[in-house]
Protein backbone atom coordinates (compact mmCIF):
# COMPACT_ATOMS: atom_id res chain seq x y z
CA UNK A 1 0.00 0.00 0.00
CA UNK A 2 2.69 2.32 1.05
CA UNK A 3 0.99 5.23 2.03
CA UNK A 4 2.04 8.15 4.81
CA UNK A 5 -1.08 8.63 7.64
CA UNK A 6 -2.61 11.94 5.62
CA UNK A 7 -2.78 9.98 2.15
CA UNK A 8 -4.47 7.20 3.96
CA UNK A 9 -7.01 9.52 5.44
CA UNK A 10 -7.26 11.45 1.72
CA UNK A 11 -8.08 7.88 0.27
CA UNK A 12 -10.31 7.32 2.38
CA UNK A 13 -12.40 10.43 2.01
CA UNK A 14 -11.54 10.23 -1.56
CA UNK A 15 -13.45 6.96 -2.35
CA UNK A 16 -10.27 5.84 -3.31
CA UNK A 17 -8.15 2.70 -2.60
CA UNK A 18 -4.56 4.13 -2.93
CA UNK A 19 -3.47 8.07 -2.81
CA UNK A 20 0.21 8.96 -4.59
CA UNK A 21 1.55 12.54 -3.77
CA UNK A 22 1.12 14.80 -6.30
CA UNK A 23 -2.42 13.48 -7.21
CA UNK A 24 -5.50 16.16 -7.50
CA UNK A 25 -8.28 14.79 -5.48
CA UNK A 26 -11.92 15.62 -4.25
CA UNK A 27 -12.52 14.79 -0.81
CA UNK A 28 -15.76 14.84 1.25
CA UNK A 29 -15.38 17.34 4.63
CA UNK A 30 -16.19 16.55 8.16
CA UNK A 31 -16.03 19.53 8.81
CA UNK A 32 -15.77 23.65 7.51
CA UNK A 33 -14.69 25.79 10.07
CA UNK A 34 -14.62 29.80 9.81
CA UNK A 35 -14.06 32.78 12.25
CA UNK A 36 -15.34 36.29 12.42
CA UNK A 37 -12.78 37.59 9.90
CA UNK A 38 -12.51 35.14 7.17
CA UNK A 39 -16.45 33.89 7.34
CA UNK A 40 -17.68 37.19 6.43
CA UNK A 41 -15.73 37.08 3.07
CA UNK A 42 -16.74 33.56 2.35
CA UNK A 43 -20.58 34.34 3.42
CA UNK A 44 -20.82 36.82 0.38
CA UNK A 45 -18.59 33.74 -1.85
CA UNK A 46 -21.38 31.77 -0.27
CA UNK A 47 -24.42 34.01 -1.78
CA UNK A 48 -22.38 34.63 -5.29
CA UNK A 49 -22.17 30.95 -5.98
CA UNK A 50 -26.49 31.25 -5.58
CA UNK A 51 -26.49 27.93 -2.64
CA UNK A 52 -29.81 27.82 -1.06
CA UNK A 53 -27.90 26.17 2.31
CA UNK A 54 -25.25 25.04 3.35
CA UNK A 55 -24.25 20.98 3.08
CA UNK A 56 -24.61 20.35 6.61
CA UNK A 57 -26.06 22.37 9.44
CA UNK A 58 -23.59 20.36 11.86
CA UNK A 59 -20.83 20.44 10.18
CA UNK A 60 -20.35 23.81 9.27
CA UNK A 61 -18.98 25.61 12.10
CA UNK A 62 -18.21 29.56 13.27
CA UNK A 63 -16.41 30.75 15.72
CA UNK A 64 -16.27 34.47 16.64
CA UNK A 65 -13.04 34.71 18.16
CA UNK A 66 -10.56 37.40 16.32
CA UNK A 67 -12.07 40.14 16.99
CA UNK A 68 -14.94 39.58 19.52
CA UNK A 69 -15.88 40.47 22.21
CA UNK A 70 -16.34 42.84 19.32
CA UNK A 71 -13.29 45.63 19.27
CA UNK A 72 -14.96 48.08 17.03
CA UNK A 73 -17.84 48.94 14.94
CA UNK A 74 -16.52 46.99 11.60
CA UNK A 75 -16.23 44.39 13.79
CA UNK A 76 -19.26 44.32 15.14
CA UNK A 77 -20.77 44.58 11.65
CA UNK A 78 -18.76 41.45 10.78
CA UNK A 79 -19.70 39.38 13.19
CA UNK A 80 -23.50 40.24 13.13
CA UNK A 81 -23.06 39.18 9.13
CA UNK A 82 -21.55 35.41 10.44
CA UNK A 83 -24.60 34.85 13.38
CA UNK A 84 -27.34 36.13 10.88
CA UNK A 85 -25.97 33.49 8.42
CA UNK A 86 -25.79 31.08 11.29
CA UNK A 87 -29.32 32.03 11.87
CA UNK A 88 -30.84 31.78 8.71
CA UNK A 89 -29.57 28.44 7.94
CA UNK A 90 -29.81 27.02 11.47
CA UNK A 91 -25.89 26.48 11.70
CA UNK A 92 -25.75 23.76 14.79
CA UNK A 93 -22.43 25.32 15.81
CA UNK A 94 -22.23 28.78 16.13
CA UNK A 95 -20.24 30.15 19.09
CA UNK A 96 -20.55 33.72 19.92
CA UNK A 97 -19.74 35.25 22.70
CA UNK A 98 -20.45 33.67 26.04
CA UNK A 99 -19.80 30.47 24.26
CA UNK A 100 -16.70 30.42 22.23
CA UNK A 101 -13.26 30.16 22.39
CA UNK A 102 -10.16 30.10 20.17
CA UNK A 103 -11.44 28.31 17.65
CA UNK A 104 -8.35 25.95 17.52
CA UNK A 105 -8.98 25.08 21.38
CA UNK A 106 -12.65 24.95 21.14
CA UNK A 107 -13.46 22.63 18.72
CA UNK A 108 -11.06 19.89 20.61
CA UNK A 109 -12.77 20.42 23.64
CA UNK A 110 -16.08 20.33 21.94
CA UNK A 111 -15.89 17.08 20.61
CA UNK A 112 -16.18 17.99 17.25
CA UNK A 113 -12.93 16.85 15.43
CA UNK A 114 -11.61 12.93 15.86
CA UNK A 115 -9.55 11.02 14.24
CA UNK A 116 -9.36 10.60 10.92
CA UNK A 117 -11.43 13.29 10.28
CA UNK A 118 -10.93 15.57 7.38
CA UNK A 119 -11.57 19.25 8.72
CA UNK A 120 -11.35 22.66 6.13
CA UNK A 121 -10.77 25.99 7.71
CA UNK A 122 -10.40 29.35 6.93
CA UNK A 123 -8.11 29.99 9.12
CA UNK A 124 -3.72 28.96 8.62
CA UNK A 125 -3.71 27.14 12.36
CA UNK A 126 -6.82 24.64 11.27
CA UNK A 127 -3.76 22.36 11.23
CA UNK A 128 -3.84 21.98 15.12
CA UNK A 129 -6.63 19.13 14.46
CA UNK A 130 -3.24 16.99 13.45
CA UNK A 131 -2.63 16.51 16.91
CA UNK A 132 -5.65 13.79 17.25
CA UNK A 133 -4.54 12.21 14.12
CA UNK A 134 -7.09 14.22 11.36
CA UNK A 135 -6.36 15.65 8.65
CA UNK A 136 -6.86 19.48 8.98
CA UNK A 137 -5.45 22.12 7.15
CA UNK A 138 -6.23 25.79 6.69
CA UNK A 139 -7.70 27.43 3.27
CA UNK A 140 -9.10 30.88 2.14
CA UNK A 141 -12.58 31.95 2.40
CA UNK A 142 -13.42 31.23 -1.04
CA UNK A 143 -12.56 27.27 -0.49
CA UNK A 144 -14.64 28.04 2.70
CA UNK A 145 -17.47 29.07 0.83
CA UNK A 146 -17.25 26.01 -1.55
CA UNK A 147 -17.01 23.79 1.23
CA UNK A 148 -19.91 25.07 2.85
CA UNK A 149 -21.60 24.65 0.04
CA UNK A 150 -21.22 20.90 -1.33
CA UNK A 151 -18.92 19.80 1.31
CA UNK A 152 -16.11 18.73 -0.22
CA UNK A 153 -13.03 20.38 -1.25
CA UNK A 154 -10.38 19.53 -3.82
CA UNK A 155 -6.33 18.62 -2.74
CA UNK A 156 -3.37 17.78 -4.31
CA UNK A 157 -2.01 14.66 -2.23
CA UNK A 158 1.09 16.11 -0.27
CA UNK A 159 4.28 14.29 0.45
CA UNK A 160 5.66 13.94 3.95
CA UNK A 161 8.68 14.72 6.28
CA UNK A 162 8.70 12.26 9.41
CA UNK A 163 9.71 13.03 12.18
CA UNK A 164 10.48 10.10 15.13
CA UNK A 165 10.54 11.41 18.15
CA UNK A 166 11.65 9.65 21.26
CA UNK A 167 12.88 9.91 24.96
CA UNK A 168 11.02 12.89 26.96
CA UNK A 169 10.96 16.62 27.90
CA UNK A 170 12.82 17.95 30.76
CA UNK A 171 10.99 20.23 33.18
CA UNK A 172 10.02 23.08 32.20
CA UNK A 173 10.52 21.80 28.50
CA UNK A 174 6.97 21.49 26.40
CA UNK A 175 5.63 20.95 23.32
CA UNK A 176 6.55 24.94 22.02
CA UNK A 177 9.95 24.34 22.45
CA UNK A 178 9.29 20.84 20.48
CA UNK A 179 8.05 22.76 17.44
CA UNK A 180 10.49 26.01 18.11
CA UNK A 181 13.09 23.31 17.78
CA UNK A 182 11.87 21.76 14.66
CA UNK A 183 11.48 25.11 12.65
CA UNK A 184 14.49 26.69 14.21
CA UNK A 185 16.33 23.67 11.97
CA UNK A 186 14.44 22.94 8.69
CA UNK A 187 13.35 26.95 8.03
CA UNK A 188 9.33 28.94 7.85
CA UNK A 189 9.77 26.52 4.44
CA UNK A 190 11.16 23.85 5.57
CA UNK A 191 7.99 21.80 4.56
CA UNK A 192 6.16 23.87 2.71
CA UNK A 193 3.21 21.95 0.73
CA UNK A 194 3.68 18.95 2.33
CA UNK A 195 2.75 16.82 5.86
CA UNK A 196 4.94 16.93 9.01
CA UNK A 197 3.96 13.45 10.49
CA UNK A 198 4.82 13.05 14.16
CA UNK A 199 5.71 8.97 15.00
CA UNK A 200 8.28 7.14 17.42
CA UNK A 201 7.96 6.11 20.80
CA UNK A 202 8.65 9.61 22.02
CA UNK A 203 5.01 10.31 21.16
CA UNK A 204 3.45 8.96 24.20
CA UNK A 205 5.37 11.26 26.53
CA UNK A 206 3.90 14.16 25.06
CA UNK A 207 0.40 15.31 26.33
CA UNK A 208 -2.44 15.69 24.00
CA UNK A 209 -1.93 19.39 24.88
CA UNK A 210 1.89 19.77 23.79
CA UNK A 211 0.84 17.46 20.59
CA UNK A 212 -2.20 20.52 19.82
CA UNK A 213 0.83 22.93 20.07
CA UNK A 214 3.09 21.21 18.19
CA UNK A 215 0.82 20.59 15.11
CA UNK A 216 -0.59 24.19 15.61
CA UNK A 217 2.33 25.68 14.06
CA UNK A 218 3.08 22.87 11.20
CA UNK A 219 1.97 25.80 9.49
CA UNK A 220 5.06 28.21 10.66
CA UNK A 221 7.30 25.64 8.58
CA UNK A 222 5.13 26.23 5.28
CA UNK A 223 3.43 22.50 5.94
CA UNK A 224 0.05 21.45 4.73
CA UNK A 225 -0.41 19.58 7.86
CA UNK A 226 1.27 18.47 10.87
CA UNK A 227 -0.41 14.73 12.18
CA UNK A 228 0.11 12.54 14.93
CA UNK A 229 0.01 8.85 15.01
CA UNK A 230 -2.96 8.14 17.59
CA UNK A 231 -2.21 6.05 20.89
CA UNK A 232 -4.01 5.60 24.38
CA UNK A 233 -3.75 9.44 25.44
CA UNK A 234 -5.35 10.25 22.10
CA UNK A 235 -8.60 8.00 22.23
CA UNK A 236 -8.77 8.71 25.74
CA UNK A 237 -9.12 12.74 25.13
CA UNK A 238 -11.26 12.46 22.29
CA UNK A 239 -13.90 9.76 24.36
CA UNK A 240 -13.65 12.32 26.66
CA UNK A 241 -15.00 14.81 24.65
CA UNK A 242 -17.17 13.22 21.73
CA UNK A 243 -19.33 10.40 21.31
CA UNK A 244 -19.13 9.62 17.95
CA UNK A 245 -16.99 6.66 16.21
CA UNK A 246 -13.82 7.37 14.76
CA UNK A 247 -10.79 5.40 12.39
CA UNK A 248 -6.77 5.82 13.60
CA UNK A 249 -5.21 5.58 10.42
CA UNK A 250 -1.10 4.71 10.88
CA UNK A 251 1.16 4.55 7.94
CA UNK A 252 2.31 1.43 6.25
CA UNK A 253 5.44 0.26 6.94
CA UNK A 254 6.61 0.71 3.50
CA UNK A 255 5.57 4.53 3.22
CA UNK A 256 7.53 6.53 1.34
CA UNK A 257 8.71 9.93 2.83
CA UNK A 258 10.61 12.94 1.53
CA UNK A 259 13.08 13.05 4.76
CA UNK A 260 12.76 11.57 8.15
CA UNK A 261 14.06 13.73 11.72
CA UNK A 262 15.02 11.92 14.80
CA UNK A 263 14.45 14.37 17.64
CA UNK A 264 15.66 13.13 20.87
CA UNK A 265 13.22 15.29 23.20
CA UNK A 266 15.35 14.62 26.53
CA UNK A 267 17.88 17.39 24.21
CA UNK A 268 15.68 20.22 23.40
CA UNK A 269 15.56 22.89 25.52
CA UNK A 270 14.11 26.00 26.18
CA UNK A 271 13.52 27.90 22.69
CA UNK A 272 12.74 31.48 21.89
CA UNK A 273 11.77 32.52 18.14
CA UNK A 274 13.35 36.54 17.88
CA UNK A 275 11.91 38.59 15.43
CA UNK A 276 10.56 38.96 12.62
CA UNK A 277 10.86 34.69 11.60
CA UNK A 278 9.52 31.54 13.45
CA UNK A 279 12.62 29.92 12.52
CA UNK A 280 14.94 32.27 14.29
CA UNK A 281 15.38 30.41 17.28
CA UNK A 282 17.95 30.28 20.06
CA UNK A 283 18.09 28.98 23.38
CA UNK A 284 19.43 30.53 26.69
CA UNK A 285 22.96 30.34 26.23
CA UNK A 286 22.59 32.11 23.24
CA UNK A 287 19.86 35.13 24.81
CA UNK A 288 21.76 37.65 26.10
CA UNK A 289 20.11 40.81 27.80
CA UNK A 290 16.80 41.84 25.92
CA UNK A 291 14.37 43.64 27.94
CA UNK A 292 10.65 43.23 27.33
CA UNK A 293 7.75 45.74 27.76
CA UNK A 294 4.60 43.10 27.60
CA UNK A 295 4.09 39.35 28.12
CA UNK A 296 1.17 37.47 26.54
CA UNK A 297 0.19 34.08 27.88
CA UNK A 298 -2.64 32.88 25.69
CA UNK A 299 -3.86 32.05 21.60
CA UNK A 300 -5.03 29.04 20.13
CA UNK A 301 -1.01 28.11 20.21
CA UNK A 302 -0.89 27.84 24.12
CA UNK A 303 -3.89 28.82 25.45
CA UNK A 304 -4.91 25.43 27.30
CA UNK A 305 -5.56 24.53 30.94
CA UNK A 306 -2.08 23.13 30.70
CA UNK A 307 0.21 25.94 29.67
CA UNK A 308 -1.07 28.60 32.04
CA UNK A 309 -0.95 26.09 35.17
CA UNK A 310 2.67 25.72 33.74
CA UNK A 311 3.20 29.57 33.65
CA UNK A 312 1.27 29.87 37.32
CA UNK A 313 3.77 27.73 38.75
CA UNK A 314 6.04 30.29 38.07
CA UNK A 315 4.27 33.48 38.80
CA UNK A 316 3.06 31.46 42.38
CA UNK A 317 4.38 33.93 45.13
CA UNK A 318 5.55 36.41 42.55
CA UNK A 319 4.92 39.51 40.89
CA UNK A 320 5.62 40.42 37.37
CA UNK A 321 7.93 42.98 37.18
CA UNK A 322 7.70 46.53 37.00
CA UNK A 323 6.37 47.90 33.73
CA UNK A 324 6.20 44.64 31.98
CA UNK A 325 2.05 44.13 30.88
CA UNK A 326 1.18 40.48 31.54
CA UNK A 327 -1.98 39.53 29.65
CA UNK A 328 -3.01 36.23 30.49
CA UNK A 329 -5.60 34.74 28.05
CA UNK A 330 -7.71 31.47 28.62
CA UNK A 331 -8.39 30.35 25.03
CA UNK A 332 -11.70 28.77 26.30
CA UNK A 333 -14.70 29.41 28.61
CA UNK A 334 -14.04 26.03 29.98
CA UNK A 335 -10.30 26.65 30.57
CA UNK A 336 -11.36 30.11 31.61
CA UNK A 337 -13.58 28.51 34.50
CA UNK A 338 -11.16 25.61 35.56
CA UNK A 339 -8.55 28.78 36.16
CA UNK A 340 -10.51 30.43 38.02
CA UNK A 341 -11.73 26.96 40.51
CA UNK A 342 -8.16 25.93 40.51
CA UNK A 343 -6.78 29.21 42.15
CA UNK A 344 -5.05 30.10 38.73
CA UNK A 345 -6.16 33.11 38.32
CA UNK A 346 -5.84 34.34 41.57
CA UNK A 347 -2.09 33.57 41.29
CA UNK A 348 -1.81 35.43 37.68
CA UNK A 349 -4.04 38.57 39.44
CA UNK A 350 -1.59 38.26 42.60
CA UNK A 351 0.92 38.55 40.57
CA UNK A 352 -0.22 41.84 38.71
CA UNK A 353 -1.14 39.94 35.73
CA UNK A 354 -4.39 41.16 33.73
CA UNK A 355 -6.96 38.04 33.05
CA UNK A 356 -8.87 38.46 29.77
CA UNK A 357 -11.81 36.75 28.11
CA UNK A 358 -11.01 34.53 25.07
CA UNK A 359 -9.95 36.17 21.93
CA UNK A 360 -7.15 35.87 19.49
CA UNK A 361 -6.82 39.57 20.03
CA UNK A 362 -2.97 40.30 20.72
CA UNK A 363 -1.65 37.26 18.67
CA UNK A 364 -2.91 38.88 15.32
CA UNK A 365 -2.39 43.16 16.16
CA UNK A 366 -6.14 43.10 17.12
CA UNK A 367 -6.36 44.43 20.27
CA UNK A 368 -5.87 43.66 23.73
CA UNK A 369 -2.18 44.36 23.79
CA UNK A 370 -0.92 46.48 20.67
CA UNK A 371 2.62 47.75 20.90
CA UNK A 372 3.62 50.76 20.18
CA UNK A 373 7.25 51.88 18.33
CA UNK A 374 10.31 50.17 19.90
CA UNK A 375 8.87 47.89 22.80
CA UNK A 376 8.80 43.90 22.87
CA UNK A 377 7.02 41.59 23.95
CA UNK A 378 7.44 37.79 24.61
CA UNK A 379 4.27 35.78 23.69
CA UNK A 380 3.34 32.14 23.60
CA UNK A 381 1.44 32.56 20.55
CA UNK A 382 2.47 31.55 16.70
CA UNK A 383 4.07 34.17 14.58
CA UNK A 384 6.69 37.24 15.13
CA UNK A 385 6.51 38.83 11.70
CA UNK A 386 6.93 42.49 11.32
CA UNK A 387 4.40 44.47 12.86
CA UNK A 388 2.51 41.13 13.72
CA UNK A 389 1.73 42.68 17.20
CA UNK A 390 0.98 46.54 16.26
CA UNK A 391 3.41 48.98 15.36
CA UNK A 392 6.19 48.15 12.38
CA UNK A 393 8.85 49.20 15.09
CA UNK A 394 7.72 46.77 18.19
CA UNK A 395 9.02 43.02 18.52
CA UNK A 396 7.73 39.80 19.05
CA UNK A 397 9.59 36.63 20.44
CA UNK A 398 7.80 33.53 20.34
CA UNK A 399 8.24 30.84 23.76
CA UNK A 400 6.68 28.51 25.98
CA UNK A 401 4.23 29.48 28.82
CA UNK A 402 6.91 28.89 31.70
CA UNK A 403 9.48 30.92 29.54
CA UNK A 404 6.64 33.55 28.89
CA UNK A 405 6.21 33.66 32.44
CA UNK A 406 9.84 33.64 34.21
CA UNK A 407 10.76 36.66 31.48
CA UNK A 408 7.43 38.36 33.04
CA UNK A 409 9.17 38.15 36.03
CA UNK A 410 12.57 39.05 35.33
CA UNK A 411 11.22 41.87 33.00
CA UNK A 412 14.00 40.57 30.55
CA UNK A 413 13.49 37.19 28.19
CA UNK A 414 14.39 34.98 30.78
CA UNK A 415 14.88 30.60 31.69
CA UNK A 416 12.33 29.43 33.98
CA UNK A 417 15.36 27.36 35.17
CA UNK A 418 16.83 30.92 36.45
CA UNK A 419 13.46 31.80 38.22
CA UNK A 420 12.61 28.79 39.66
CA UNK A 421 16.48 27.05 41.26
CA UNK B 1 -3.28 36.30 -21.19
CA UNK B 2 -0.29 38.83 -21.21
CA UNK B 3 0.07 41.26 -18.73
CA UNK B 4 2.79 44.25 -19.37
CA UNK B 5 3.97 46.65 -16.57
CA UNK B 6 6.56 47.80 -13.92
CA UNK B 7 8.30 45.35 -11.84
CA UNK B 8 8.05 45.89 -7.76
CA UNK B 9 10.39 44.07 -5.96
CA UNK B 10 10.94 42.75 -2.81
CA UNK B 11 12.41 39.85 -0.85
CA UNK B 12 12.27 36.31 0.63
CA UNK B 13 9.57 35.28 3.11
CA UNK B 14 6.64 38.26 2.40
CA UNK B 15 4.16 37.60 4.94
CA UNK B 16 0.49 37.94 5.05
CA UNK B 17 0.66 40.55 8.01
CA UNK B 18 2.82 42.65 5.72
CA UNK B 19 0.86 42.63 3.16
CA UNK B 20 -2.00 43.35 4.77
CA UNK B 21 -1.57 43.86 8.66
CA UNK B 22 -4.72 42.22 10.79
CA UNK B 23 -5.57 45.67 11.73
CA UNK B 24 -7.24 46.55 8.53
CA UNK B 25 -9.19 42.80 8.55
CA UNK B 26 -12.35 44.66 9.89
CA UNK B 27 -13.53 45.29 6.47
CA UNK B 28 -13.45 43.33 3.48
CA UNK B 29 -13.71 45.98 1.29
CA UNK B 30 -11.56 45.22 -1.19
CA UNK B 31 -10.46 49.34 -2.07
CA UNK B 32 -10.01 49.26 1.63
CA UNK B 33 -7.82 46.66 2.21
CA UNK B 34 -5.85 47.45 -0.94
CA UNK B 35 -5.27 51.23 0.45
CA UNK B 36 -3.20 49.37 3.18
CA UNK B 37 -1.68 47.03 0.55
CA UNK B 38 1.95 46.19 1.83
CA UNK B 39 2.49 49.40 3.90
CA UNK B 40 4.17 47.89 6.66
CA UNK B 41 7.12 46.67 4.57
CA UNK B 42 7.16 49.54 1.99
CA UNK B 43 5.02 52.86 2.57
CA UNK B 44 5.42 53.85 -0.92
CA UNK B 45 3.54 50.81 -2.56
CA UNK B 46 -0.01 51.98 -2.81
CA UNK B 47 1.31 55.55 -4.24
CA UNK B 48 3.69 54.16 -7.02
CA UNK B 49 2.05 50.67 -8.09
CA UNK B 50 -0.29 51.79 -11.76
CA UNK B 51 -2.37 49.06 -12.75
CA UNK B 52 -1.08 45.77 -14.72
CA UNK B 53 2.26 46.37 -12.71
CA UNK B 54 4.14 43.04 -11.68
CA UNK B 55 5.43 41.88 -8.34
CA UNK B 56 8.33 39.91 -8.03
CA UNK B 57 9.47 38.15 -4.71
CA UNK B 58 11.54 35.76 -3.47
CA UNK B 59 10.60 32.48 -1.72
CA UNK B 60 7.76 31.28 0.42
CA UNK B 61 5.54 34.69 -0.47
CA UNK B 62 2.53 34.82 1.31
CA UNK B 63 3.48 33.15 4.18
CA UNK B 64 1.62 32.91 7.35
CA UNK B 65 -2.06 33.41 7.81
CA UNK B 66 -4.68 31.87 5.20
CA UNK B 67 -6.57 35.31 5.05
CA UNK B 68 -7.98 36.07 1.56
CA UNK B 69 -8.28 39.53 1.94
CA UNK B 70 -3.96 39.07 0.97
CA UNK B 71 -4.20 38.86 -2.84
CA UNK B 72 -7.51 40.48 -2.44
CA UNK B 73 -5.33 43.67 -1.43
CA UNK B 74 -2.47 42.62 -4.14
CA UNK B 75 -5.09 42.20 -7.37
CA UNK B 76 -7.67 45.80 -6.03
CA UNK B 77 -3.96 47.74 -5.42
CA UNK B 78 -3.48 46.96 -9.42
CA UNK B 79 -1.26 44.25 -9.27
CA UNK B 80 -1.64 42.29 -12.43
CA UNK B 81 0.83 38.99 -11.64
CA UNK B 82 3.53 37.97 -9.29
CA UNK B 83 6.29 36.30 -9.91
CA UNK B 84 8.24 34.30 -6.88
CA UNK B 85 10.95 32.09 -6.40
CA UNK B 86 7.74 29.71 -4.38
CA UNK B 87 4.72 30.55 -2.66
CA UNK B 88 3.14 29.46 0.66
CA UNK B 89 0.40 26.33 -0.07
CA UNK B 90 -2.18 28.50 1.57
CA UNK B 91 -1.99 31.89 -0.32
CA UNK B 92 -1.25 30.09 -3.80
CA UNK B 93 -4.54 28.69 -3.68
CA UNK B 94 -6.26 31.97 -2.48
CA UNK B 95 -4.73 33.77 -5.48
CA UNK B 96 -5.93 31.18 -7.39
CA UNK B 97 -9.35 31.05 -6.02
CA UNK B 98 -9.58 34.75 -6.62
CA UNK B 99 -8.25 35.21 -9.97
CA UNK B 100 -5.29 36.66 -9.17
CA UNK B 101 -2.30 35.52 -11.69
CA UNK B 102 0.84 34.02 -9.81
CA UNK B 103 3.61 32.52 -11.13
CA UNK B 104 6.51 30.62 -9.99
CA UNK B 105 9.83 31.00 -11.39
CA UNK B 106 13.39 31.54 -9.32
CA UNK B 107 15.60 32.46 -12.79
CA UNK B 108 12.86 35.28 -13.26
CA UNK B 109 12.88 36.56 -10.22
CA UNK B 110 16.68 36.56 -10.48
CA UNK B 111 16.33 37.91 -13.84
CA UNK B 112 14.17 40.93 -13.07
CA UNK B 113 15.49 44.16 -10.84
CA UNK B 114 12.98 46.74 -9.50
CA UNK B 115 11.82 49.06 -12.42
CA UNK B 116 12.02 46.92 -15.28
CA UNK B 117 9.75 46.38 -17.20
CA UNK B 118 8.36 43.55 -17.92
CA UNK B 119 5.85 41.48 -20.03
CA UNK B 120 4.34 38.14 -18.57
CA UNK B 121 2.49 35.49 -21.02
CA UNK B 122 1.05 32.99 -18.57
CA UNK B 123 -0.46 31.23 -21.77
CA UNK B 124 2.59 30.08 -23.44
CA UNK B 125 4.64 30.41 -19.87
CA UNK B 126 7.15 32.80 -21.05
CA UNK B 127 7.96 35.95 -18.78
CA UNK B 128 9.96 38.66 -20.68
CA UNK B 129 12.27 41.67 -19.06
CA UNK B 130 11.81 44.48 -21.73
CA UNK B 131 14.75 46.24 -19.60
CA UNK B 132 17.55 43.67 -20.16
CA UNK B 133 15.81 41.75 -23.14
CA UNK B 134 16.22 38.71 -21.43
CA UNK B 135 13.32 36.08 -21.34
CA UNK B 136 12.31 33.28 -18.95
CA UNK B 137 10.07 29.55 -19.68
CA UNK B 138 8.15 28.98 -16.77
CA UNK B 139 5.17 26.44 -16.86
CA UNK B 140 2.06 27.63 -18.31
CA UNK B 141 -1.29 27.45 -16.92
CA UNK B 142 -3.79 25.00 -17.36
CA UNK B 143 -6.50 25.78 -18.85
CA UNK B 144 -8.77 25.31 -16.13
CA UNK B 145 -6.80 27.77 -14.22
CA UNK B 146 -6.77 30.13 -17.32
CA UNK B 147 -10.13 30.10 -17.22
CA UNK B 148 -10.35 30.90 -13.34
CA UNK B 149 -8.14 33.63 -13.77
CA UNK B 150 -9.72 35.12 -17.08
CA UNK B 151 -13.06 35.33 -15.08
CA UNK B 152 -11.84 36.88 -12.15
CA UNK B 153 -12.14 33.57 -9.66
CA UNK B 154 -13.51 30.10 -8.49
CA UNK B 155 -16.45 31.59 -7.70
CA UNK B 156 -17.12 33.29 -11.10
CA UNK B 157 -16.21 30.32 -12.87
CA UNK B 158 -18.59 27.94 -11.11
CA UNK B 159 -21.30 31.46 -11.98
CA UNK B 160 -20.08 31.21 -15.89
CA UNK B 161 -20.34 27.45 -15.66
CA UNK B 162 -16.73 27.03 -16.65
CA UNK B 163 -15.87 24.77 -13.61
CA UNK B 164 -18.51 22.43 -12.48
Amino acid sequence: MSMTMTQKILAAHAGLEKVEAGQLILVSLDRVLGNDITSPVAIKEFEKIGATGVYDKDKVTMVMDHFAPNKDIKAAAQCKMCRDFCDKHDVTHFYDVGQMGIEHALLPEKGLVVPGDVVIGADSHTCTYGALGAFSTGVGSTDMACGMATGKAWFKVPSAIKFVLKGKLNKYVSGKDVILHIIGKIGVDGALYRSMEFTGEGVQSLTVYDRLTISNMAIEAGAKNGIFEVDEQTVEYVKTHSDRDFVAYKADEDAVYDETYEIDLSEIKSTVAFPHLPENTKTFDEIGDVKIDQVVIGSCTNGHYKDLAEAAEILKGRKVAKRVRTIVIPATQDIYMKAVENGLVKIFIEAGCVVSTPTCGPCLGGYMGILTAGERAVATTNRNFVGRMGHVDSEVYLASPAVAAASAVMGKIADPMEVMK
Amino acid sequence: MIFNGKAIKYGDNVDTDVIIPARYLNTSDHKELASHCMEDIDKEFTSKVQAGDIMIAGNNFGCGSSREHAPIAIKASGISVVIAKSFARIFYRNSINIGLAIVECAEAVDGIADGDTVEADLDAGVIYNRTTGKSFQTQPFPEFIQKIIENGGLVASIQSGDVK
